[in-house]
């Protein structure tokens, strides 16, 4: 393309990820020139929502791929209990309703839907699933949108943005090498959270941060969040909050995405570096519970933790990408993990002491508690005695954080002086205004879509 | 499926098990076609199971652009090209005798240096066995010389793609098959179901990460296209044998009102399909096989073309000229049918069946 900083761009969009896509399409149907500038190569465009698979999606009744209905309120019940109250009720509500005309939008810019994915039946009512997941949403947006005449620069990473006297005029960008100015009428940031950013994830938490495995884009560094923040932009959420999973301890620093994720907690039993439980595994069915286990392996020595099972359950999750470690005993399986083997036998044993007899249940919250132990597991406690064991090494998958930029229902910025008077957020940047803690599967693409195009129609009136 | 569980080796099937592994754990594409609800119904993978994943895989690569996996990813998941090649050496492998499969799948010069010899051989029958009277294309070869040539040609492909079916059905643990079986695997032949992107939205061939639903026309029009010309031939044998209805026949006769539409259908759609592969990223087949593929491609089009110009060119100075070409041109197109992509029709039905035997 010619070069952009000879133009003043109606809506420049930081990050061209799902949320940034919403709103360029948006604003571009209202008729406005719109730029997006990202810094990840045409090949990993699309940040964190190349790697998801669904929305949640409110709906009366049965909708698209969606199965029978989910309401407002049950909707809502379901956030308030993962985030422990600590939302903002009315963007959530109003993010909740919005949703259910998402859908058909979504279909009508090219998105597709497939039913439910084999093994995630329990999602069938209340998550959307994308048929090819992710980047097939992604790439069918960038198709919508260049259709529609947007403009798109990859491995452009914006580094400051201009703001004075309440308003944004322009921002400098990195683009092959050279820094350039580029000026805008009104500016939309949708450049993700900062979990990419190590050093910010370790001031945080401590060195802990160190041990912390990216599940996904290495390019969300926080760098437009940093620079909003020191020039005053209202913040929300706590820098040691995020969506975090245990996943495979083997998978790699960045950009591993779905399949290291590990289903096979609430059949094990789960260890720390010396052999010792530490939490109670059945607690819940596992969508219910696998978001609060990357914090939990976060606070175990060295940040990793073992989830051991026996041959009964090796088929009751979903495989993960690595294979097991495999041994014909316990004292063999904690050699090849690096693990203490008296101990790990010792926590073996005491378990299985414990365990009660039973009807086993995979499915559901079967009740097979154990008795008189510490930390109890209080479903699926089963016997870990049929050979060959099988170990995987877990650690904490950081998906996303939430500190981030504070928007009120028009999606618009502000900071201590007042609104921002033509700057918008949406996605990853500003989930923290909705989530304090805690996590909804499919709420991410859910608050990036809606404020994604709340913030599109806001910056293409503003210009109108 | 098959229990031989073999996990070592290398070569293509040891890379297509790699990548379903990944696909297993991931399962995003589950709906763009039956490949994957075959995988995830496994937990780990024969090479019997990839082969079998492989022949059921329509390269339509929807699974390749939606892939957050795809280079320069360290996944490296390209899963249309890691089954095309499984797929391609299968057919290689079954094919008999053992050894005349590689030649024609990989080199398009093979493929054309077969079809100047079978011209060449047409030629050669014109002038050794001219006949001395005769109708239409009988004044140039007699019916009896053309049925000693065609009639072994048509009949000879059956045998080593029986012997090759056979081979595949008992390596991918086919059962007996029932009418239900061939009726789902008709019904997917005859829609391209496994090009349709799972939704009518078509496939990621020719446009990239945009669907279309050219290839999926091009493919079913050169499916009919060489249904209703072998339909036409046959029909004219009947009429020659059952009637004593001897050619030429006329245009409203049963094998030009299947020919003519037939031929037509069969050179549109063999030739867009050659162009819409010139369109599309070779690194997402079989590269080495681009020639042969190729070369088959315009071997079909030449096929259904040459048959339309030789009823063009009825009573002209140019029909002994036509028909030799024609005639080769059809001679080679059978005689390679074992030994080119022409089998991977055999070979895709099997695979649509074994399916439908396998499917909950
Ligand atoms: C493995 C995984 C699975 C997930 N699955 C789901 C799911 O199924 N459902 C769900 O709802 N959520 C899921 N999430 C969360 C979801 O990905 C996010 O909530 C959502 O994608 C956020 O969208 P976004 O547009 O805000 O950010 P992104 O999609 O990450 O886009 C941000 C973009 O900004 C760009 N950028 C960053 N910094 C700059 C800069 N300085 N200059 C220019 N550009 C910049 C990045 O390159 C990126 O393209 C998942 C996350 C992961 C990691
Ligand atoms: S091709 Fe890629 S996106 Fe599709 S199922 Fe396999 S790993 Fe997942
Ligand atoms: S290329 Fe098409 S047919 Fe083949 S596995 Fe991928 S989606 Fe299925």
């Amino acid at each position: 393309m010619s070069d952009p900083s000879g133009t003043t761009w109606d809506v420049i969009v930081a990050g061209g990820g799902n949320a940034g896509l919403c709103a360029a399409i948006e604003a571009a149907e209202r008729g406005a020139s719109v730029l997006i500038l990202d810094v990840a190569p045409k090949a990993y465009r699309g940040g964190n929502s190349r790697h998801t698979r669904n929305f949640r999606c409110m709906h009366q009744g049965p909708l698209s791929v969606l199965t029978d209905s989910y309401d407002e309120d049950e909707y809502f019940d379901d956030l308030l209990r993962v985030t422990k109250g600590k939302t903002d009720e009315d963007l959530a509500r109003m993010t909740i309703r919005m949703s259910e005309e998402c859908l058909p939008w979504m279909e009508a810019h090219g998105v597709r839907f497939q039913p439910s994915l084999s093994g995630t039946l329990s999602l069938s009512r209340t998550n959307a699933f994308f048929l090819g997941g992710g980047k097939a949403l992604v790439n069918a947006y960038y198709n919508t949108a260049e259709d529609l005449g947007v403009s798109v620069i990859y491995e452009a990473n914006v580094t400051h943005i201009d703001i004075a006297e309440g308003r944004f005029s322009g921002l400098d960008v990195e683009i092959g090498g050279q820094t350039k100015r580029i000026k805008g009428k009104t500016l939309v940031l949708a450049s993700g959270g900062f979990q990419a950013n190590i050093d910010w994830l370790a001031e945080a938490w401590g060195p802990a941060a160190r041990n912390f495995l990216i599940r996904g884009t290495p390019y969300n560094r926080g760098r437009v969040l940093r620079d909003m923040l020191d020039q005053g932009a209202d913040s929300v959420g706590d820098p040691t909050q995020c969506h975090a999973v245990a996943i495979d301890g083997r998978a790699a620093t960045f950009d591993a995405g779905i399949v290291t994720r590990l289903d096979c907690v609430p059949f094990s039993v789960v260890v720390n570096k010396n052999g010792e439980r530490f939490y109670d595994e059945g607690e819940d069915v596992w969508p219910k519970r696998y978001a609060i286990w990357g914090r939990l392996v976060a606070g175990q020595p060295e940040q990793v933790g073992f989830a051991v099972i026996d041959s009964q359950a090796i088929n009751d999750f979903m495989p993960s990408v690595f294979p097991p470690e495999t041994a014909d005993t316990i004292e063999g399986l904690a050699q090849k993990l690096g693990l203490p083997g008296n101990a790990l036998k010792e926590t073996i044993d005491a378990y299985n002491a414990a365990c009660r007899p039973g009807t086993f249940e995979p499915n559901d919250l079967d009740g097979l508690s154990t008795e008189g132990l510490d930390p109890p597991k209080t479903n699926w406690a089963r016997p870990i005695t049929e050979p060959p064991y099988y170990g995987y090494m877990l650690k904490t998958g950081v998906t996303f954080t939430y500190l981030g930029l504070k928007v009120d229902r028009t999606s618009r910025v502000s900071t201590a002086a007042g609104k921002l008077e033509n700057v918008w957020a949406a996605g990853e940047i500003m989930a923290g205004s909705i989530l304090g803690e805690g996590y909804l599967a499919g709420f991410g693409m859910t608050i990036g879509t809606v404020f994604g195009r709340i913030a599109g129609q806001e910056a293409a009136a503003h210009v109108a | 499926m098959s229990l031989d569980i073999s996990q070592d080796g290398q070569g293509a099937i040891a890379e297509a098990r790699r990548q379903a592994e990944i696909c297993n754990a991931c399962r995003y594409c589950e709906g763009y076609c039956d490949v994957f609800p075959a995988m995830f119904r496994e937990r780990a993978f024969s090479d019997a199971d990839i082969t079998q994943l492989a022949n059921l895989c329509h390269n339509c690569r929807g699974c390749y652009y939606a892939c957050q996996y795809t280079e320069p990813h360290a996944f490296a998941l390209n899963i249309p090209a890691a089954l095309s090649e499984v797929r391609a050496e299968s057919w290689e492998r079954y094919a008999w005798p053992a050894g005349l499969g590689g030649q024609f799948h990989r080199s398009g010069v093979a493929v054309a240096a077969a079809l100047v010899a079978g011209i060449a051989l047409m030629l050669l029958a014109m002038w050794s066995w001219a006949p001395a009277s005769g109708d239409g294309f009988y004044a140039y070869l007699s019916h009896t010389v053309m049925v000693a040539i065609f009639a072994p040609a048509f009949l000879f492909p059956a045998l080593p793609l029986y012997l090759g079916l056979r081979r595949y059905w008992a390596e991918v643990g086919g059962g007996p098959v029932g009418w239900a079986h061939l009726k789902e695997a008709a019904a997917r032949t005859a829609n391209m179901k496994n090009l349709s992107g799972g939704q009518g939205q078509g496939c990621n061939f020719e446009q990239e990460d945009r669907y279309s639903n050219a290839r999926r026309h091009a493919h079913q029009a050169t499916l009919w296209g060489f249904l209703l010309c072998f339909a036409s031939t046959s029909s004219g044998t009947v009429l020659h044998y059952g009637f004593g209805l001897e050619a030429p026949y006329g245009f409203f006769s049963l094998p030009k009102l299947l020919g003519v539409p037939g031929g037509v259908l069969l050179t549109i759609g063999a030739f867009s399909l050659a162009w819409l592969k010139t369109k599309a990223d070779p690194a997402l087949g079989s590269a080495s096989r681009w020639g042969g593929e190729m070369a088959f491609v315009l071997l079909l089009g030449a096929t259904g073309l040459g048959g339309l110009v030789l009823y063009a060119a009825t009573g002209s100075a140019l029909v002994p000229s036509v028909l030799a070409l024609h005639l080769g041109t059809v001679l080679t197109l059978f005689l390679l049918t074992p030994y080119s992509k022409m089998a991977h029709g055999a070979y895709r039905f099997a695979a649509l069946v074994r399916d439908a035997q396998a499917r909950p």
